[in-house]
């Protein structure tokens, strides 16, 4: 495959892991948050915490749209598509996550109509093609996802298409990272800021990060050699004592962004004041809901929603494991209630979530005697 | 529902109802071993619900006849016999069933097993998705062969009869849900000419076989895993996978290893016997692509790991419920 | 968050301009050019995939860049241990 097997070529991976081990200084710690829920999976997937040196340590930061959703909105959801005659429709990431009375897939073998999109335009394709039936996209995703969502309800009100709406969960990256930067137990020495998300918002709403906060931020693409070579830049302003926003993604992410998603989601899309994230609670100017010029594809305004609010078990610690104060083996409900086949918390339902991937992939291996310690 | 994905929920349905109510302390395995008059025999069931019916390299009544061969063909016995039960939904067309009987016909013929006899029942309209096919086969196991998961030790090699991944991704493509094209077909064909060669070179060095069937490959090795308390590992840059599997995977976010086959299996040789059973296995048409993915360890116990070329290792587990597309 | 793989626009799709038939590795896919609308890409380009719709344009030459920096990676200091060994580099 172009594009990515050159950035899984074994060869360099482990020049450049050498280099990472050169530039390192071993009396030193170092404590990378990786902000994007694709970035911690790849980082399980490739195993690159068995090739990197005991000293770098990656934090995973809350850049998964799903572990962020609070359940009330999941709950409100399943609420509003289980009413005669409405498809549910969401991403297959969505099909697991459990609402107070169960996920969409088991609601879904319970008799509502839950369909399994790939893209929002697939979700107006099925309302074209059951023109008696209303077919309500549950929309989730940062930056990078929510253009996709805009341009599909432009697309809708320009074909007059009336048997669709939208339940709007989008978040933006900004206020996340901010509110992580201003928590009192946070230590972190540098960011590995989430590539697709910066296709769409470019690289400049970090410069804060850098300016402000004193910490290096590299824009990373999700292949091995990627994040390989974003540790490096990383190490590098480390050691030069720099702070710079810096774009390793440079083939895909323009430092600008793109002014044509840009441009869609302002003309959909507009800030809530507030919104609740799951475990790091309301977040000011945080996520987007749907403008009056769309209010005919707004399922929160089409539809009576509850407005369901449901707080985690106190003994769920998901807020200080997605600000990275604790590991996921920390919280005292891990691997015990709190499983990827019965999950409490929303970090446990992804595969990205930290704690699932913890559990997927360190957590025997950190058992066994024959591996390193990680 | 997550029941029959083939994974961890079907195991602990097995493991926690069926087994202890029904098995008799009987091992759970791909066939039951029974001794008549001191002939060894091995017998094997299995149910087949597809959706949609026909697909391209294949169909219900093909993957019926196949799978049941198969069972029997990894646990080590050569198939004399096939039973087949139909429960059929009441509107189904005519031309649709005579296809899958014609289907499943000719994949018997091919094996050169006859099906002699079986059941047929109609049920209300909308019960069923038009027709589920319920197989059952009986086959003398093969001289020297003993399938054994607790004969397995470290040093062990697995084999993996060919690329991964195809069946599962032309279901899933066939559904039309997700809007992707490619040329793939399913790969259900019936493997016991491979393992019949691959027992007569290595019968003393053959330890288990599986076909990795729902859940794919990383279910198979992880019950392996759970059998013998060992460790599994397995070299990913050496497993098989077709460009348009991977690109499929890469698209929707998919483990290949994951997804069903209809037309594979793996082995555990030991060591000393892993070349000319490989050897073996590729002289045979249908099983050049053959090739030694991995070795048995101590650790981790119990679980299945994945190493690549520059050291990264991952746990791969059980499949929890069907393989589902992330955008994430 | 955001899985997006690179794939290769194959031909427009007739009478829907923003459409197209894009291909990764032998699998096609209808992808939504119209993010892309400032500087459309056309058959044989590269473009990011994320549900559906092209999120950015793939560079070519910026990967090659890229993939040359990273073979360099390594070399530099390999360069300099062989210099060191002739005894001519300045002291450390």
């Amino acid at each position: 495959m172009r594009f990515v097997d050159e950035f899984r070529d074994p060869e360099i991976i482990t020049r450049t892991c050498e280099e990472i081990r050169r530039l390192a200084d071993p009396g030193r710690h170092y404590r990378i948050m990786e902000v994007c829920g694709g970035h911690t999976h790849a980082i399980y997937r490739f195993g690159l915490k068995d090739v990197l040196p005991p000293n770098i340590e990656f934090i995973h930061g809350p850049g998964c749209p799903v572990c962020v959703l609070p359940m009330g909105r999941i709950d409100d959801g399943l609420e509003l598509g289980k009413q005669d005659g409405v498809i549910f429709a969401a991403f297959g990431d969505m099909m697991r996550v459990p609402g107070a009375h169960g996920s969409p897939l088991e609601r879904k073998a319970a008799g509502m109509d839950v369909r399994i999109v790939y893209s929002p335009s697939d979700a107006l394709k099925l309302a074209r093609a059951n023109p008696d039936k209303h077919v309500m996209f549950f929309a989730i995703g940062f930056e990078t996802t929510a253009p996709s969502t805009a341009l599909t309800l432009m697309r809708a009100r320009a074909e007059g298409i009336r048997n669709f709406s939208v339940f709007c969960n989008h978040v933006t990256i900004i206020p996340a990272l901010r509110a992580i930067l201003d928590s009192p137990d946070m230590r972190l020495d540098a960011f590995v800021g989430p590539g697709h998300v910066s296709t769409v918002i470019g690289c400049r709403p970090y410069e804060w990060i850098a300016r402000d906060e004193g910490r290096p931020i590299v824009v990373s693409g999700f292949e091995p050699l990627d994040l390989l070579q974003s540790v490096v830049m990383l190490l590098r302003q480390m050691q030069d004592g720099r702070t710079e926003v810096e774009n390793q993604y440079a083939r895909v992410v323009p430092w600008e962004g793109n002014r044509a998603a840009l441009a869609a989601m302002a003309e959909v899309f507009e800030l809530r004041p507030f919104f609740e994230w799951r475990g790091l609670g309301f977040i000011s100017q945080s996520a987007l809901r749907i403008r009056d010029a769309y209010a005919d594809w707004d399922a929160e305004r089409i539809f009576d929603v509850p407005g369901i609010r449901v707080t985690d078990p106190k003994a769920a610690q998901c807020g200080e494991v997605l600000k990275g104060v604790l590991k996921p083996v920390q919280c005292k409900l891990f691997g015990r209630e709190c499983t990827p086949e019965h999950p409490i918390g929303a970090l446990m339902v992804s595969s990205e979530g930290s704690c699932a991937a913890y559990y997927n992939y360190e957590h025997r291996k950190a058992a066994a005697a024959s591996l390193a310690p990680v | 529902m997550a029941h029959g994905a083939g994974g961890k929920a079907t195991r602990r349905l097995i493991d926690g109802l069926f087994a202890p109510l029904l098995l008799d302390g009987a091992q759970l395995a791909d066939a039951a071993g029974i001794e008549v008059d001191g002939t060894r025999i091995a017998v094997t069931t299995d149910g087949f619900v597809v959706t949609p019916v026909t697909f391209p390299g294949g169909s219900i009544g093909e993957l019926a006849v196949n799978g049941t061969l198969n069972d029997l063909a990894v646990s080590g016995a050569k198939a004399v016999a096939l039973l087949a039960t139909f429960v059929l939904e009441a509107g189904l067309p005519a031309d649709v069933l005579e296809a899958e009987v014609r289907a499943m016909a000719n994949a018997a013929r091919a094996a050169g097993v006859p099906i002699v006899g079986g059941d047929t029942k109609v049920v209300e309209h909308g019960k069923t998705d038009r027709m589920y096919i319920t197989t059952t086969g009986i086959g003398r196991m093969l001289p020297g062969v003993v399938i054994d998961p607790a004969s397995v030790a470290v040093g062990d090699r697995i084999l993996l009869s060919g690329p991964i991944g195809d069946h599962g991704i032309t279901i899933l493509l066939a559904r039309g849900e997700l809007d992707l094209e490619a040329q793939l077909r399913s790969d259900t064909r019936w493997v016991f000419p491979l393992v019949e060669a691959l027992a007569g070179a290595a019968a003393p060095g053959l330890r288990w076989m599986r076909d990795p069937t729902r859940g794919g490959v990383a279910t198979s090795l992880n019950e392996l895993a759970l059998d013998c308390g060992l460790s599994i590992h397995i070299a990913e840059e050496r497993i098989p996978v077709r460009d348009e599997v991977r690109g499929a995977c890469e698209l929707l976010g998919l483990d290949p290893l994951h997804i069903a086959n209809e037309g594979q299996f793996l082995a555990v040789v030991a060591a000393g016997h892993a070349e000319q059973a490989l050897a073996a296995v590729r002289a045979v048409p249908g099983g050049e692509e053959a090739v030694l993915i991995g070795e048995v360890r101590a650790e981790p116990a119990a679980a299945v790991l994945v190493t690549t070329r520059y050291g990264g290792t991952r746990i791969v587990d059980m499949l929890v419920g069907d393989p589902l597309p992330r955008i994430c | 968050m955001c899985l997006a793989i690179p794939g290769r626009i194959v031909e427009l799709v007739e009478d829907l301009p923003h459409l197209a038939m894009v291909e990764v590795t032998g699998v096609r896919r209808r992808v939504d050019l119209g993010l892309l609308q400032d500087d459309m890409p056309g058959p044989g380009d590269w473009v990011l995939i994320h549900v559906g719709f092209a999120m950015s344009r793939i560079s070519e030459s910026g990967a090659e860049e890229q993939m040359r920096t990273l073979r360099m990676l390594g070399e530099d200091h390999a360069a300099m241990e062989e210099v060191r060994g002739y005894g001519l580099a300045p002291e450390e």
